[in-house]
């Protein structure tokens, strides 16, 4: 049985100017100690998802509309408080884009990394710090012992995130959601998180949920990956499948565009339009209105994520139909 | 060769630091740009790649004059805007102009495109003004955006469509030179490519002379002519941008290179990676000798005594390390 099965979700936002779809009826599952990558462009609603079942979306605006995200048999989306409570933050945990703005300013170091500890297990101050430190020393800090009793504004954005990772790490989540932790960090300090976040997972055998919109960070990470646009998954394949073999127009298009893969000096493949309005109705496939390969019918029915091969789904009417 | 368009002679732009509310007293030196020469050739794109913090912002700054340089020069067709003319810079900036990382900061929210366009047009008196609203148009459709779309305001664009109207903005004046300080780091990737195609084809048909600033080196290597890397303040790699990118001889340039995680898992999983202990160091307290020593693979006890001179390396390129012949 998967880990995490999250069935038809939907969230959406109530908002003066109408009611944005963020999310759009997605069913996913991760098994326990895969990696599964979510990709996809500002607004296809990667991020909405992953708020939604660690109950991060304010409502209101926001209204989880319909889904369930069974976790070992608990359904986050609508478990009493104190059941979603035991398992937030202990069994499953969370890291964010901006070490920056995550960690309290207020608070030590020390303070705020043992929390989810004192909070989730019986333990004692003094064990608490002291597990504190040995989970520093593992993401790679070097003279913890000090450190620990810093400010965050003492650390550099690197340092941060990695303060961010051991305080995510430091009850052995099962499942750890990484919500784009390197988009904000340069190159070599992302190429240093990487490694590390491989390196924790190998060790505590979690499963990790790595949102990003960089293909590049997900071909060495992950097992798994799903393509989302406009709040809908539109390809789901295994990494290496995905990358060579991909079928939904979406897909190919979005790799199609990154500049590492297009000779020098040539124009670059670009996606015509722009992403659709989503408090508007989308009958048919949400991608249809800027794909090259569209006819009549993909605006007509709607897209279904169905299988093209064991483990190979994507919602491209077309290509199921062997047009493409 | 024909002389450049825009060169800079060991330029340093240093900002002090002061501690203390009442009793003001320096506390050291922020060197954020340290002894950089360069040059540009009309109608050459120059990528300029580093880490942040390694001055490639206040370096753009710099050559837009728009905080002093502490020493050195930077020419802008013969003419020394460093000279402390203020009416020479305000001059020049008609052939100089600047655009920015983020179109959501970088706009006035209260001004309509048409306000945006024409005020650099008025202030510079470059176009009569009955003719302002045709330039605009104009304007407009240069950078792809429809003219009818000349009264709205920049909440009603999508990021890339804002960077269009930055660049038209940077145009109006029809400038020699533009800097372009991360101008896509803000866009996903399939508005980032239309973003580059606009700049490669403007520069193209204007015979603009173009730097570039980004620290995505596969969005450098694209666009640019050649590439210089920056390391604290200092360029530590120059030469065209293929070679550089592909054979590069500075050990920082080849971490910074290995550092990009490549679209393809088969490649991906394979490949040797170079990751680099720890962060850029301070530029108020910058290491001994060549800044990257302490980061580097390959550092040897010379390395820590002298800060290593940029020196020819093959055609067309140069370097900043002392190894240079043997790693």
């Amino acid at each position: 049985m998967p880990l995490l099965t999250v069935t038809d979700l939907r969230t959406s936002f109530h908002t003066r100017s109408g009611v944005y779809r963020a999310v759009d009826g997605v069913s996913f599952s991760v098994e326990r100690g895969e990696t599964l990558g979510i990709v996809g462009e500002s607004g296809s609603g990667k991020s909405v998802t992953c708020y939604s079942i660690m109950g991060l979306i304010p409502q209101p605006p926001g209204r989880i509309e319909s889904g369930t995200a069974l976790f070992d048999g608990v359904d986050l989306l609508h478990c009493s408080p104190a059941e979603s409570r035991a398992i937030r933050g202990k069994r499953v945990a969370m890291i964010f884009q901006d070490p920056m703005t995550s960690l309290n300013p207020y608070m030590r170091v020390s303070e705020q990394l043992i929390e989810p500890l004192l909070i989730h297990e019986k333990i004692s101050k003094a064990d608490a710090l002291k597990r504190g430190l040995a989970v520093l020393e593992s993401v790679g800090i070097n003279d913890a012992a000090r450190r620990i009793h810093l400010y965050p504004h003492e650390f550099s954005g690197g340092m941060r995130q990695r303060v961010m990772i051991a305080m995510a790490l430091i009850t052995k989540p099962e499942l750890l959601i990484a919500d784009e932790p390197t988009t904000a960090l340069d190159v070599t300090v992302q190429a240093q998180i990487l490694e590390l976040i491989k390196k924790m997972q190998r060790e505590l055998g979690m499963a990790v949920v790595f949102i990003t919109h960089d293909l590049g960070v997900v071909s060495g990470l992950c097992d798994r990956v799903q393509v989302m646009y406009a709040g809908r998954i539109v390809e789901t394949a295994d990494t290496r499948t995905l990358f060579h073999a991909p079928r939904h127009p979406y897909t190919r298009a979005l790799q199609r565009s990154i500049p590492a893969l297009q000779s020098k000096g040539a124009e670059l493949y670009t996606i015509r339009g722009l992403p659709p309005d989503l408090s508007k109705p989308l009958p048919g496939c949400a991608f249809a209105a800027r794909c090259e390969y569209a006819v009549d019918r993909c605006t007509a029915a709607p897209a279904v994520l169905a299988e093209a091969a064991p483990g190979h789904r994507h919602a491209c009417a077309r290509a199921h139909a062997g047009e493409l | 060769m024909s002389s450049p368009i825009l060169q800079l002679t060991d330029v340093k732009t240093h900002f002090p630091l002061t501690q203390g509310f009442l009793f003001r007293r320096s506390a050291g030196t922020v060197k954020a740009v340290d002894g950089v020469s360069l040059s540009v050739q009309r109608g050459e794109v120059l990528g300029l790649v580093g880490e942040s913090g390694c001055g490639k912002s206040t370096l753009a700054r710099t050559i837009m004059q728009l905080v002093p340089t502490t020493a050195g020069t930077v020419w802008l067709e013969g003419k020394n805007l460093t000279a402390g003319n203020t009416a020479d810079v305000r001059d020049v900036r008609r052939d100089l102009q600047m655009v920015f990382q983020d179109p959501y900061a970088s706009l006035n929210p209260r001004m309509t495109v048409f306000d945006t366009l024409a005020e650099p047009l008025r202030v510079h008196g470059v176009c009569p003004a009955d003719r302002i609203p045709a330039r605009v148009a104009e304007l407009m459709q240069l950078v792809g955006l429809a003219p009818r779309f000349m009264q709205k305001y920049p909440h009603e664009f999508s990021g890339g469509q804002r960077q269009r109207i930055a660049i038209a903005r940077a145009l109006a004046l029809e400038p020699k030179v533009i800097v372009a300080d991360e101008p896509v780091s803000a866009l996903d990737v399939s508005i980032q490519a239309q973003i580059l195609n606009l700049l490669a084809q403007l520069v193209r048909k204007m015979n603009l002379s173009l730097i570039f600033i980004a620290h995505d080196l596969s969005v450098v290597k694209h666009i640019s002519d050649r590439v210089a890397v920056m390391y604290l303040g200092k360029i530590v790699e120059l030469g065209p941008a293929a070679d550089v990118i592909e054979r590069p001889a500075h050990p920082y340039t080849r971490a910074l290179v290995s550092a990009i995680p490549v679209p393809d898992p088969a490649v991906e999983r394979t490949r040797q990676r170079i990751v680099l202990a720890g962060d850029p160091p301070s530029p108020i307290n910058p290491p001994a000798g060549c800044a990257f020593h302490p980061r580097c693979p390959s550092a040897v006890a010379k390395c820590r005594a002298a800060v290593p001179a940029l020196a020819p390396a093959g055609a067309g390129r140069e370097a900043a390390c002392v190894r240079l012949g043997e790693i």
